[in-house]
């Protein structure tokens, strides 16, 4: 699940933002008796494993038509399985008050059922005790736990050591961006995080762009197109003129991006 | 062991095939064989500026097909006995150009000559990722304008990713040569200065050519601008620019005609 940040008319009161959420895709295969059966378990073992969690149904799998997915979507509904989006089917084929299409999403690697039941409500999010990370996910059955192991160790920040030519996007939503380098006019660095440019930004830097009003852009040379923090832009002409040409560094405070020399 | 060199700069009318033209001609002046090849499948001009348009028989598109022998489709210069040139097809369709025939007929090239020479088309399409392909070197031809120094970035960007060194994980030798460069319009901002195109493009300098009528002039006699005049300004940076690429160390200068004294005393007139 990404969505793609959006923005609006600076001073409109009506922001849009893109985050990123992640939802549990449940896919449903046939006999789909036997599949609700399977949820069922879960359920028993898990109470209210579903209750406050976002579900998108991955339908690929499984050949539906408009009155099928109606009975299964009241199928899961009846187990407080609460569907957001659908994925993978025609679209014509949903009706009134189905959920809507939902498409790009991109792999997580698998999400492990928490068994919730034998202990008390686990903190989502590496919580830190006595400097070692708590396993979010425990195994399930005698599988390893890999999983959690290798979330942790993706890289949060990204580092180019070449310059971003025009034309050339870097998407990094897991953290920072470095670069050493310029950032060329006409290219953009897209990241989680702060992006930081040893060089000069001619081009788009947009931080925080899954939501993180925290990040900020540095660069030593201010020449961007446009910046934008957690949705929030500014274009090349509405930046403040003694800021062009000039190391800077900006962040969001409310609804305004400021920005500052670098010394 | 043979160089294959691109032309290219993404936008049109910066010189790529005049370039490519007086390159040639230097490379050849200095005992090199030397072939210009014309990726510009549907809009050739390299047969004109080298004066070769009415000795077109096959093209390149012939010998990507199998129509015709490469030996058949070169042809050889009147002026010079070690430069020949590939034409591009007029006339055929640019998708009949393919990435496996490109292959092949480069590596044939590779065989027979020391410099293979691609001019590029404009764009950033397929003839244009097909001619820098099998590059060793991209010259990229720009100048000293935003939207120019814009595209070079551009296509300096697709060196790096889309040509066969890219994908072996080496990295393609990239020059930069600057191109309708006026010195003194430069000094009045009129134009970027040459460090404002290196600062932003960050590539090495192959040469500066100064902007001249001589270029014009020798388009249209259909001679490379190195060989209809020698003495010229724009001549004798390419030159120096074809000395550079073969490994020589030429002090870099802007070069420019020297006007008469009498040019210099009475140049302008008092009101």
């Amino acid at each position: 699940m990404n969505a793609v940040a959006a923005a609006v008319r600076p001073r409109s009161s009506l922001r849009f933002r893109g985050r990123s959420f992640l939802a549990l895709v449940l896919a449903p295969e046939p006999p789909l008796g036997d599949w609700l059966g399977e949820i069922d378990n879960l359920a028993q073992r898990s109470p209210g494993f579903f209750s406050s969690r976002p579900v998108i149904l991955d339908l690929a799998n499984l050949p539906v038509d408009r009155g099928s997915l109606g009975a299964l979507i009241a199928d899961l509904s009846a187990r407080d399985v609460r569907i957001m989006g659908v994925e993978g089917v025609d679209p014509s084929i949903l009706g009134p008050g189905m959920p809507p299409i939902v498409s790009g999403g991109r792999q997580t690697g698998n999400l492990d059922l928490i068994d919730t039941a034998p202990r008390a409500v686990q903190p989502v999010g590496g919580k830190k005790v006595q400097g070692q990370p708590v396993p979010i996910v425990p195994p399930r059955g005698a599988a390893p736990a890999q999983a959690p192991a290798q979330a942790q160790q993706q890289p949060t920040s990204l580092l180019l050591q070449n310059p971003v030519r025009s034309g050339q996007s870097v998407i990094f939503p897991q953290g920072d961006v470095t670069v050493l380098g310029s950032v060329a006019s006409g290219a953009e660095v897209i990241a989680g995080g702060s992006v930081h440019v040893y060089g000069a930004l001619r081009g788009r830097a947009i931080a925080g762009s899954v939501g993180n009003a925290q990040a900020r852009i540095f660069c030593l040379r201010n020449e961007a197109e446009l910046i934008a923090i957690d949705g929030l832009y500014q274009t090349a002409e509405n930046m403040p003129a003694q800021y062009r040409g000039k190391p800077i560094q900006a962040w969001l405070q409310g609804d305004a991006i400021l920005m500052a020399e670098l010394h | 062991m043979a160089k294959v060199l691109v032309v290219t700069s993404g936008k049109g009318g910066v010189g790529k095939t005049t370039s490519t033209a007086a390159l040639g001609a230097a490379l050849a002046q200095r005992k090199q064989k030397v072939v210009v090849v014309d990726f510009d499948v549907g809009l050739r001009n390299l047969d004109l500026i080298m004066g070769a348009e009415r000795r077109v028989v096959y093209d390149l598109i012939d010998v990507v097909q199998g129509e015709a022998k490469l030996a058949q489709a070169l042809i050889r210069d009147k002026r010079l006995d070690n430069l020949s040139l590939l034409p591009a097809s007029q006339t055929k369709d640019k998708d009949a150009l393919t990435a496996d025939g490109v292959a092949k007929v480069v590596g044939e090239l590779r065989e027979q000559f020391d410099w293979v020479i691609c001019d590029s088309p404009a764009g950033i399409e397929r003839g244009a990722t097909l001619a820098m392909r099998h590059a060793d070197v991209a010259v990229i031809v720009t100048n000293p304008e935003v939207s120019s120094v814009r595209d070079s970035d551009r296509i300096i960007g697709l060196l790096d990713s889309k040509t066969e060194k890219a994908e072996k994980g080496e990295r393609i030798e990239k020059k930069l040569l600057l191109t309708r460069y006026d010195p003194a319009r430069a000094a009045r901002a009129e134009m970027l200065k040459i460090e404002d195109v290196l600062e932003i493009l960050s590539i090495p300098l192959l040469g500066v050519i100064p902007e001249s009528q001589e270029v014009l002039r020798a388009s249209n006699l259909g001679t490379p601008v190195t060989l209809a005049s020698p003495q010229s300004a724009p001549a004798r940076a390419y030159a120096e620019a074809a000395r550079r690429l073969g490994g020589e160390t030429v002090t870099m200068s802007v070069i420019s005609d020297k006007k008469s004294l009498f040019g210099r005393f009475f140049s302008r007139r008092a009101a």
